[in-house]
Protein backbone atom coordinates (compact mmCIF):
# COMPACT_ATOMS: atom_id res chain seq x y z
CA UNK A 1 0.00 0.00 0.00
CA UNK A 2 1.49 3.52 -0.77
CA UNK A 3 0.71 7.12 0.63
CA UNK A 4 -1.81 8.87 -1.52
CA UNK A 5 0.72 12.06 -0.60
CA UNK A 6 4.09 12.37 -2.39
CA UNK A 7 5.77 14.77 0.33
CA UNK A 8 5.11 16.97 3.77
CA UNK A 9 3.90 19.79 2.54
CA UNK A 10 1.15 18.13 0.73
CA UNK A 11 0.24 15.92 3.26
CA UNK A 12 -0.30 19.23 5.61
CA UNK A 13 -1.63 20.92 2.95
CA UNK A 14 -4.45 18.50 2.12
CA UNK A 15 -5.33 19.23 -1.51
CA UNK A 16 -5.92 23.21 -0.35
CA UNK A 17 -8.56 21.94 2.38
CA UNK A 18 -5.91 22.49 4.75
CA UNK A 19 -7.71 24.65 7.40
CA UNK A 20 -10.67 22.72 7.23
CA UNK A 21 -9.49 19.10 7.70
CA UNK A 22 -6.84 20.13 10.16
CA UNK A 23 -9.72 22.17 12.41
CA UNK A 24 -11.50 19.20 12.65
CA UNK A 25 -8.49 16.94 14.02
CA UNK A 26 -7.37 19.96 16.38
CA UNK A 27 -11.53 20.05 17.84
CA UNK A 28 -11.36 16.66 17.63
CA UNK A 29 -8.27 15.78 19.53
CA UNK A 30 -8.85 18.81 21.71
CA UNK A 31 -12.42 17.68 23.16
CA UNK A 32 -11.05 13.81 23.99
CA UNK A 33 -7.88 14.96 25.68
CA UNK A 34 -10.14 17.52 27.72
CA UNK A 35 -12.25 14.14 29.03
CA UNK A 36 -9.56 12.28 29.48
CA UNK A 37 -7.44 14.83 31.95
CA UNK A 38 -11.31 15.81 33.60
CA UNK A 39 -11.45 12.61 34.66
CA UNK A 40 -7.74 12.16 35.57
CA UNK A 41 -8.40 15.12 37.10
CA UNK A 42 -11.70 14.25 39.26
CA UNK A 43 -10.06 10.67 40.28
CA UNK A 44 -7.06 12.55 42.19
CA UNK A 45 -9.06 14.95 43.41
CA UNK A 46 -11.59 12.76 44.85
CA UNK A 47 -8.63 10.75 46.40
CA UNK A 48 -7.31 13.36 48.27
CA UNK A 49 -10.66 14.37 49.57
CA UNK A 50 -11.04 11.38 50.64
CA UNK A 51 -7.82 10.78 52.85
CA UNK A 52 -8.37 14.53 54.04
CA UNK A 53 -12.10 13.97 55.25
CA UNK A 54 -10.87 10.82 56.62
CA UNK A 55 -8.04 12.35 58.82
CA UNK A 56 -9.56 15.07 59.98
CA UNK A 57 -12.00 12.55 61.13
CA UNK A 58 -9.60 10.77 63.56
CA UNK A 59 -8.12 14.33 64.34
CA UNK A 60 -11.49 14.97 65.66
CA UNK A 61 -12.02 11.61 67.38
CA UNK A 62 -8.54 11.55 69.01
CA UNK A 63 -8.93 15.44 70.72
CA UNK A 64 -12.46 14.29 71.66
CA UNK A 65 -10.72 11.84 73.75
CA UNK A 66 -7.98 13.67 75.08
CA UNK A 67 -10.85 15.71 76.59
CA UNK A 68 -12.87 12.87 77.90
CA UNK A 69 -9.16 11.58 79.58
CA UNK A 70 -9.01 15.00 80.57
CA UNK A 71 -12.20 15.47 81.99
CA UNK A 72 -11.26 12.47 84.04
CA UNK A 73 -8.39 13.30 85.99
CA UNK A 74 -9.71 16.64 87.44
CA UNK B 1 -25.21 -15.17 35.05
CA UNK B 2 -27.58 -14.11 37.27
CA UNK B 3 -24.74 -14.65 40.18
CA UNK B 4 -22.33 -12.49 38.01
CA UNK B 5 -24.85 -9.57 37.63
CA UNK B 6 -25.15 -9.56 41.97
CA UNK B 7 -21.39 -9.34 41.59
CA UNK B 8 -21.83 -6.30 39.43
CA UNK B 9 -23.70 -4.13 41.47
CA UNK B 10 -21.91 -4.49 44.14
CA UNK B 11 -20.01 -0.87 44.16
CA UNK B 12 -16.35 -2.33 45.24
CA UNK B 13 -16.44 -4.98 42.93
CA UNK B 14 -17.75 -3.59 40.06
CA UNK B 15 -14.58 -0.40 41.22
CA UNK B 16 -12.03 -3.25 40.87
CA UNK B 17 -12.98 -4.75 37.68
CA UNK B 18 -13.44 -1.30 35.46
CA UNK B 19 -9.57 -0.79 36.91
CA UNK B 20 -8.52 -4.19 36.03
CA UNK B 21 -10.16 -3.50 32.32
CA UNK B 22 -8.82 0.20 31.95
CA UNK B 23 -5.33 -0.08 30.82
CA UNK B 24 -5.94 -2.93 28.13
CA UNK B 25 -9.30 -0.49 27.12
CA UNK B 26 -6.48 2.31 26.87
CA UNK B 27 -3.97 0.49 25.02
CA UNK B 28 -6.44 -0.91 22.64
CA UNK B 29 -7.95 2.34 21.76
CA UNK B 30 -4.75 4.47 21.42
CA UNK B 31 -3.77 1.39 18.90
CA UNK B 32 -7.27 1.21 16.92
CA UNK B 33 -7.90 4.91 16.89
CA UNK B 34 -3.96 5.39 15.31
CA UNK B 35 -4.32 2.73 13.17
CA UNK B 36 -7.86 3.82 11.60
CA UNK B 37 -6.62 7.91 11.44
CA UNK B 38 -3.54 6.77 10.41
CA UNK B 39 -4.58 4.57 7.07
CA UNK B 40 -7.50 7.15 6.33
CA UNK B 41 -5.16 10.14 6.58
CA UNK B 42 -2.31 8.87 5.15
CA UNK B 43 -3.01 5.62 3.14
CA UNK B 44 -7.34 6.18 1.45
CA UNK B 45 -6.98 7.51 -1.58
CA UNK B 46 -8.67 10.85 -2.31
CA UNK B 47 -12.22 11.20 -3.20
CA UNK B 48 -12.92 11.59 -6.87
CA UNK B 49 -15.69 14.54 -5.66
CA UNK B 50 -14.47 16.55 -2.90
CA UNK B 51 -10.88 15.70 -2.95
CA UNK B 52 -9.00 15.30 0.08
CA UNK B 53 -11.50 17.14 2.31
CA UNK B 54 -13.38 14.02 2.40
CA UNK B 55 -10.51 12.75 5.44
CA UNK B 56 -12.64 14.55 7.90
CA UNK B 57 -15.03 11.59 7.66
CA UNK B 58 -12.99 9.81 9.60
CA UNK B 59 -13.27 11.78 12.57
CA UNK B 60 -16.92 13.39 12.17
CA UNK B 61 -18.97 9.97 10.82
CA UNK B 62 -17.57 7.62 13.59
CA UNK B 63 -18.51 10.85 16.21
CA UNK B 64 -21.77 11.36 15.26
CA UNK B 65 -22.79 7.58 15.26
CA UNK B 66 -21.63 7.63 18.55
CA UNK B 67 -23.33 10.38 19.46
CA UNK B 68 -26.36 8.33 18.81
CA UNK B 69 -25.27 5.14 20.06
CA UNK B 70 -24.19 6.38 23.59
CA UNK B 71 -27.45 8.24 23.70
CA UNK B 72 -29.03 4.46 23.61
CA UNK B 73 -26.95 3.08 26.23
CA UNK B 74 -27.69 5.65 28.30
CA UNK B 75 -31.21 5.36 27.38
CA UNK B 76 -31.15 1.40 27.95
CA UNK B 77 -29.44 1.70 31.03
CA UNK B 78 -31.69 4.73 32.91
CA UNK B 79 -34.01 2.52 32.04
CA UNK B 80 -32.90 -0.76 33.68
CA UNK B 81 -32.13 2.16 36.62
CA UNK B 82 -35.92 2.99 37.10
CA UNK B 83 -37.41 0.03 36.57
CA UNK B 84 -35.26 -2.58 38.68
CA UNK B 85 -34.02 0.40 40.61
CA UNK B 86 -30.66 -0.57 40.43
CA UNK B 87 -28.01 2.54 41.60
CA UNK B 88 -25.54 1.41 39.32
CA UNK B 89 -27.41 2.01 36.40
CA UNK B 90 -28.13 5.49 37.10
CA UNK B 91 -24.01 5.69 37.78
CA UNK B 92 -23.47 4.52 34.34
CA UNK B 93 -25.83 6.19 32.75
CA UNK B 94 -24.21 9.43 34.27
CA UNK B 95 -20.46 8.13 33.33
CA UNK B 96 -21.70 8.18 29.95
CA UNK B 97 -23.47 11.25 29.66
CA UNK B 98 -20.47 14.09 29.51
CA UNK B 99 -18.90 11.60 26.66
CA UNK B 100 -21.96 11.56 24.14
CA UNK B 101 -22.01 15.83 25.06
CA UNK B 102 -18.35 15.38 23.58
CA UNK B 103 -19.33 13.09 20.70
CA UNK B 104 -22.15 15.25 19.71
CA UNK B 105 -20.53 18.26 19.37
CA UNK B 106 -17.10 16.94 17.89
CA UNK B 107 -19.96 15.75 15.01
CA UNK B 108 -21.42 19.27 14.97
CA UNK B 109 -18.09 21.09 14.73
CA UNK B 110 -16.29 18.99 12.04
CA UNK B 111 -19.70 18.82 10.34
CA UNK B 112 -19.30 22.47 10.24
CA UNK B 113 -15.52 21.88 9.12
CA UNK B 114 -16.86 19.81 6.27
CA UNK B 115 -19.44 22.00 4.91
CA UNK B 116 -17.97 25.05 4.74
CA UNK B 117 -15.80 23.28 1.61
CA UNK B 118 -18.43 21.36 0.31
CA UNK B 119 -22.02 23.13 0.61
CA UNK B 120 -20.66 26.63 0.79
CA UNK B 121 -21.90 27.30 4.44
CA UNK B 122 -20.74 26.86 7.81
CA UNK B 123 -23.98 25.91 9.38
CA UNK B 124 -27.78 25.46 7.64
CA UNK B 125 -31.38 25.28 9.53
CA UNK B 126 -31.95 21.90 7.95
CA UNK B 127 -33.32 18.59 9.84
CA UNK B 128 -30.21 16.73 10.66
CA UNK B 129 -28.00 19.63 11.74
CA UNK B 130 -30.67 20.32 13.59
CA UNK B 131 -31.68 17.65 15.45
CA UNK B 132 -28.26 17.02 16.25
CA UNK B 133 -28.00 20.36 17.56
CA UNK B 134 -31.29 19.20 19.64
CA UNK B 135 -29.10 16.21 20.86
CA UNK B 136 -26.40 18.38 21.88
CA UNK B 137 -29.00 20.34 24.35
CA UNK B 138 -30.31 16.80 25.44
CA UNK B 139 -27.34 15.83 27.03
CA UNK B 140 -26.37 19.15 28.46
CA UNK B 141 -29.80 19.32 29.91
CA UNK B 142 -29.24 15.76 31.37
CA UNK B 143 -25.87 16.93 32.88
CA UNK B 144 -27.19 20.06 34.65
CA UNK B 145 -29.56 17.74 35.94
CA UNK B 146 -27.44 15.39 37.97
CA UNK B 147 -25.62 18.44 39.47
CA UNK B 148 -29.20 20.15 40.11
CA UNK B 149 -30.21 17.69 42.73
CA UNK B 150 -28.52 17.31 46.63
CA UNK B 151 -30.02 13.92 46.56
CA UNK B 152 -28.18 11.72 44.31
CA UNK B 153 -30.99 8.84 43.99
CA UNK B 154 -33.15 11.94 43.19
CA UNK B 155 -31.06 13.42 40.40
CA UNK B 156 -30.85 9.89 39.11
CA UNK B 157 -34.28 9.78 38.50
CA UNK B 158 -34.93 13.26 37.09
CA UNK B 159 -32.11 12.62 35.06
CA UNK B 160 -33.28 9.14 33.95
CA UNK B 161 -37.21 10.24 32.98
CA UNK B 162 -35.47 12.75 30.76
CA UNK B 163 -33.34 10.64 29.09
CA UNK B 164 -36.12 7.89 28.06
CA UNK B 165 -38.28 11.42 26.85
CA UNK B 166 -35.54 12.11 24.45
CA UNK B 167 -34.88 9.21 22.58
CA UNK B 168 -37.46 9.92 20.43
CA UNK B 169 -34.88 12.38 19.28
CA UNK B 170 -32.68 9.38 17.63
CA UNK B 171 -35.12 7.90 14.87
CA UNK B 172 -35.32 11.98 14.02
CA UNK B 173 -32.02 12.20 14.06
CA UNK B 174 -31.35 9.07 11.98
CA UNK B 175 -34.62 9.56 9.27
CA UNK B 176 -33.47 13.16 9.13
CA UNK B 177 -32.22 12.51 5.14
CA UNK B 178 -35.14 10.66 4.48
CA UNK B 179 -37.99 12.14 5.92
CA UNK B 180 -37.39 15.90 4.51
CA UNK B 181 -35.06 17.62 1.80
CA UNK B 182 -31.93 18.29 3.05
CA UNK B 183 -28.20 19.25 2.20
CA UNK B 184 -26.56 16.15 4.21
CA UNK B 185 -26.01 13.54 2.39
CA UNK B 186 -27.70 10.67 2.75
CA UNK B 187 -26.98 7.13 5.10
CA UNK B 188 -23.94 4.91 3.47
CA UNK B 189 -26.10 2.30 4.97
CA UNK B 190 -25.63 0.71 8.02
CA UNK B 191 -22.33 -0.75 7.41
CA UNK B 192 -20.94 1.84 5.26
CA UNK B 193 -21.71 -0.49 2.49
CA UNK B 194 -21.94 2.39 -0.06
CA UNK B 195 -18.51 3.44 0.43
CA UNK B 196 -15.70 2.01 -1.58
CA UNK B 197 -13.77 -0.37 0.49
CA UNK B 198 -10.38 1.33 0.17
CA UNK B 199 -11.90 3.83 2.19
CA UNK B 200 -14.85 1.92 4.46
CA UNK B 201 -12.08 -0.22 6.16
CA UNK B 202 -10.15 2.52 7.75
CA UNK B 203 -13.47 4.16 8.50
CA UNK B 204 -14.60 0.87 10.21
CA UNK B 205 -11.62 0.72 12.19
CA UNK B 206 -11.99 4.32 13.47
CA UNK B 207 -15.88 3.57 14.28
CA UNK B 208 -14.16 0.75 16.59
CA UNK B 209 -11.13 3.11 17.85
CA UNK B 210 -14.29 5.92 18.97
CA UNK B 211 -16.31 3.14 20.55
CA UNK B 212 -13.34 1.90 22.75
CA UNK B 213 -12.63 5.20 23.62
CA UNK B 214 -15.82 5.17 25.00
CA UNK B 215 -15.97 2.41 26.78
CA UNK B 216 -12.14 3.18 28.54
CA UNK B 217 -13.86 6.51 29.37
CA UNK B 218 -16.95 5.41 30.31
CA UNK B 219 -14.97 2.78 33.02
CA UNK B 220 -13.16 5.43 34.00
CA UNK B 221 -15.89 8.19 35.15
CA UNK B 222 -17.88 4.70 36.43
CA UNK B 223 -14.82 4.82 38.71
CA UNK B 224 -14.66 7.99 39.85
CA UNK B 225 -18.84 8.28 40.39
CA UNK B 226 -18.38 4.86 42.59
CA UNK B 227 -15.70 6.83 44.86
CA UNK B 228 -17.81 10.02 44.97
CA UNK B 229 -21.12 8.29 46.24
CA UNK B 230 -19.22 5.30 48.49
CA UNK B 231 -16.36 8.38 49.98
CA UNK B 232 -17.38 6.98 53.11
CA UNK B 233 -17.01 3.24 53.12
CA UNK B 234 -14.15 1.54 54.52
CA UNK B 235 -13.44 -0.15 50.80
CA UNK B 236 -13.03 3.53 49.37
CA UNK B 237 -10.95 4.71 51.93
CA UNK B 238 -8.67 1.72 51.67
CA UNK B 239 -8.34 2.30 47.51
CA UNK B 240 -7.59 6.42 48.50
CA UNK B 241 -4.92 5.39 50.98
CA UNK B 242 -3.31 3.06 49.32
CA UNK B 243 -3.28 5.52 45.70
CA UNK B 244 -2.22 8.54 47.44
CA UNK B 245 0.85 6.58 49.24
CA UNK B 246 1.87 5.54 45.80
Amino acid sequence: MSSAFHSWSQFWAMGGYGFYVWLSVCVALLVMSVLVGHSAHQRRHLLTMIVTKQDREQRILAAKKRKQNAGAKS
Amino acid sequence: MWKWLHLLAKPDRLYRLCGQWLPWLAVATACTLAFGWGWGFVFAPPDYQQGESYRIMYIHVPAAMWSMGIYAAMAVSAFTGLVWQMKMSDLVARAMAPIGAAFTFIALVTGSAWGKPMWGTWWIWDARLTSELILLFLYMGIIALYHAFDDRRAAGRAASILILVGVVNLPIIHYSVQWWNTLHQGSSGLLQQAIAPEMRIPLRWSILGYLLFFITLTLSRLRNLLLLTEQHRPWAREIAHQEIKK
